[in-house]
């Protein structure tokens, strides 16, 4: 495939030795972790040469935490502190889940998230998602020897600016730096597109345990554009569980079942769900706690009928999919089905009646999307492979905030190409007012209601003015992640009420340092020396950049800059020998202001010569 | 942090400042563009360049949103002459023009009312033919007769058509669910 020419971007560091970086794929039944290994793309699999790890946790009473299939072959008689499909609470309060009710754990309705109780205390869902992580992130160390320096996590494509968000601090939580947040879609695109040299119009049809994603993309000459997203995170595999679960109380008529029965016959019903996929029926049997046996035969005919409904959702977001990027099913070159549930074949065959072709079942629907955060870790981690190749992706559900009357006005609409930012003016209505509520909200429809609300903060310092007469500028900024900072200003006046706002379900890096530390408390001198150890090696990869970048560009700069530049430099120098923590990070931070200027001159650079370099390869 | 950037969004992709764009060469020169600013070019550099290329991508995409959709290049275009469109304020349409709307409306209702999602889709087709037309003569008023002020009026009626689709697709998502 014919790829884009792209220049040596800025100030990367001088040739240096492989880093470690994984991608993990935190899924709501199975996670995995891959990485990249002397040009090879593979999932690490643990003592047992076993790939996947369920993404069940099991808390006991001493404290002992067990993660994967240990943990998963407990959670029928002890399903109170056995946690499963926690990816489904990621972000969500207690009211956004719809089967509670028929779930066998303790919730907390705590505000902005969920919480679950166990023997082992209140656990939040980013905590229970750290330990998965965790367990991943210690398999690949272990594998590869030596500590990661990143990883990539990915996240369904459709999963709202809470879900990123609480994913992300379950990241840090388990002591991993996150290069970045990979929508599970185009994880997938990479890995197929890469390997099969795809050019064209793709859709990749994503449904796994508990979320569904569709990404429309356009692969053209190493580029892979997200033209459009849509889908809905809470829909897969796990529901037709629940389908199959609600079959079986019927047929043996059962009820009011304990959270162990409960438990039991939705594995039971999980498994007849697999069975059906290679069996034209299957049986389903179960003794439960008060002794009465469940026998009952399941057959296709009836598996189609009950979870019609499902099928039928899942073709909805694909509409408004092909709508947003505003192309036909008869455009599509060809569906690309990831997911372990997109292994049934009433869904392979409604994706081949309504696309008029059968979809891409070649690549394993497990790990897919593993190995695609794994290349762009690779790449993002500074291991340069031969190809150069670009991800643009979008936001999937529009920004706006509260106006008059419980409306909702959008900013930012869905399917923006991203990192993407867009500032809205706002004056006051009163008098003298001095302070404006802002209150953030993600989604398409109208009411406010009916919106997700990420954060309400309110912004004060306003100078008092006559009403209309202050300028209020909030900007939404969307980084490469996908996440949101939104910032205020007040513009008449010159005084700055800027804020940044963390939004309210999100742990502060205050939490989550402390969280930690807690959990490490006994390794407190650890933790002092690996704050110096890497304080050092920011300290140190800053200073050569620095150097490499003057080294190139050095002609950007005049002589007196240059020289305010490098004295930073030496003080950077004297600060590392120092060996002080707090000194190093200081002169880091200095160092990276007093080149923001020379940064912003050599991008600019980068952009003239990228346009250039095309110019020249037209002709 | 504050960067200047001094070019307009065609200077910044080597275009002429025209509504008339060859949109192959844009897309390209957005990608190329892109790809040498993009965050994950920056991912493992220090924080200065971090930030610095954040600003950048969003800078490098708000230009390509821009010129890439007519009714927001033809928008501005004319702000680049100092010529506000109005499209909040200014609410005075031709007739002829007020009498189309409200038919379309009346067929969206229809089609809404009998749950009709076929006939939705082929009012958006239809409505995004009569787009394509008017955005012919936008073009037509800013790159050859010069006629800012018709322009404006032009750039005012895409907006309603604009408005029109998105009630449309908003009907078809609410019948599909
Ligand atoms: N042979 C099969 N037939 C039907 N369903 C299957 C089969 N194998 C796996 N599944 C289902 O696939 C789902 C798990 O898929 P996968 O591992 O891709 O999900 P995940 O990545 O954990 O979830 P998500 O991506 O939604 O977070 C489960 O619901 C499982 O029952
Ligand atoms: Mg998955």
């Amino acid at each position: 495939m014919a790829l884009l020419q792209i220049a040596e971007p800025g100030l990367s560091a001088a040739p240096h030795q492989h880093r470690l970086a994984v991608g993990i794929d935190l899924g709501t039944t199975n996670s995995l972790v891959a990485t990249v290994r002397s040009g090879a793309t593979t999932v690490l699999a643990d003592e047992f040469g076993r790939s996947l790890l369920p993404s069940v946790v099991r808390y006991q009473d001493g404290g002992q935490v067990t993660v994967g299939y240990d943990a998963q072959r407990e959670q029928n008689h002890d399903p109170h502190n056995t946690i499963t499909s926690v990816k489904r609470f990621m972000g969500r309060g207690l009211s956004d889940i719809k089967d509670a009710g028929s779930l066998p754990y303790r919730f907390v309705d705590a505000p902005g998230m969920v919480q679950l109780h166990t023997v082992a205390g209140v656990k939040s869902p980013v905590e229970v998602s750290a330990d998965i992580l965790r367990t991943l992130a210690q398999r690949a160390a272990a594998t590869l020897g030596g500590e990661l320096t990143g990883a990539v996590i990915t996240v369904p494509a459709y999963f709202d600016d809470a879900q990123r968000q609480a994913t992300k601090d379950a990241a840090r939580l388990a002591g991993l730096t996150v290069l970045r947040l990979l929508n599970e879609p185009t994880a997938a695109a990479i890995a197929y597109g890469l390997d099969n040299g795809a050019e064209g119009t793709y859709v990749v049809y994503d449904l796994g345990g508990g979320t569904f994603d569709i990404s429309i993309l356009k692969l053209t000459r190493g580029v892979f554009e997200v033209l459009s997203t849509s889908g809905d995170s809470a829909l897969g595999g796990d529901d037709f569980d629940h389908r199959v679960y609600c079959w079986i109380l019927e047929q043996a008529d059962l009820h009011g079942l304990s959270a162990q029965d409960t438990r039991l016959l939705l594995t039971r019903a999980r498994e007849a769900k697999e069975a059906l996929t290679e069996h034209s029926d299957t049986r389903i049997t179960a003794i439960l706690s008060d002794g009465n046996a469940v026998d009952l035969t399941l057959d296709q005919d009836t598996f189609r009928q009950i979870t019609k409904t499902l099928v039928d959702k899942t073709l909805l977001p694909v509409r408004k999919a092909l709508r947003d990027a505003d192309i036909s099913a008869g455009d599509v070159k060809g569906v690309v089905m990831v997911g372990g549930a997109t292994r049934m074949p009433h869904i392979q065959k409604a994706v081949a009646d309504f696309f008029g072709q059968p979809p891409l079942t070649n690549l394993d629907p497990d790990k897919v999307v593993a190995l695609g955060a794994a290349i762009q870790a690779n790449v993002l981690a500074g291991n340069k492979g031969e190809d150069e190749w670009l991800l643009l992706d979008v936001i999937p559900l529009s920004l706006g905030i509260e106006t008059m009357g419980g409306l909702t006005e959008k900013i930012i609409p869905r399917n923006s190409t991203i990192p993407v930012a867009r500032a809205q003016e706002f004056t006051t209505f009163k008098d003298g007012q001095t302070a404006m509520s802002i209150h953030v909200l993600q989604g398409e429809r109208e009411l406010v209601a009916d919106c997700r609300s990420l954060a309400q903060f309110v912004l004060r310092g306003i100078p008092p003015m006559v009403a209309g007469a202050a300028r209020i500028r909030i900007t939404f900024q969307v980084d490469a992640d996908g996440l949101l900072a939104v910032s205020a200003r007040e513009m008449t006046s010159g005084v700055e009420a800027s804020i940044e706002v963390k939004p309210s379900y999100g742990l502060s890096d205050d939490a989550i340092s402390q969280m930690l530390s807690d959990s490490l408390a006994h390794v407190q001198d650890d933790i002092e020396a690996r704050k110096l150890r890497e304080a050092i090696v920011d300290a140190d990869s800053l200073r050569d950049a620095t150097l490499a970048a003057l080294r190139i560009d050095g002609d950007l700069l005049t002589a007196e800059e240059t020289s305010a530049i490098q004295l930073v430099l030496q003080q950077l120098e004297q600060a590392i020998a120092s060996q002080t923590t707090l000194q190093v990070n200081q002169a880091t931070h200095r160092l990276n202001k007093a080149t923001e200027d020379f940064a912003a001159r050599r991008m600019d650079r980068n952009i003239q010569r990228a346009l250039k370099g095309q110019k020249i390869s037209e002709l | 942090m504050t960067t200047e950037f001094s070019q307009d969004f065609f200077q910044l992709f080597g275009l002429s400042r025209r509504f008339a764009l060859d949109s192959q060469q844009l897309e390209q020169s957005w990608r190329a563009a892109a790809a040498a600013v993009h965050p994950d070019r920056y991912a493992s550099s220090p924080d200065a360049e971090k930030r610095m290329a954040l600003m950048q991508a969003t800078h490098v995409n708000e230009a390509y949103q821009t010129l890439k959709s007519p009714l927001r290049r033809g928008r501005y275009l004319l702000s680049l002459q100092g010529v506000d469109t109005q499209e909040e304020t200014n609410t005075s349409m031709p007739l002829d023009f007020l009498m189309a709307q409200m038919e379309w409306r009346e067929s969206i209702e229809e089609a809404r009312d009998s749950s009709d999602v076929d006939a939705l889709e082929a009012l958006s087709s239809r409505l995004r033919s009569d787009k394509r037309a008017l955005e012919a003569e936008l073009g037509n008023a800013l790159d050859s007769t010069a006629d800012l002020d018709a322009a404006a009026v032009m750039v005012r009626k895409l907006r309603f058509l604009e408005k029109l689709d998105q009630e449309i697709g908003d009907a078809i998502e609410t019948l599909l669910g």
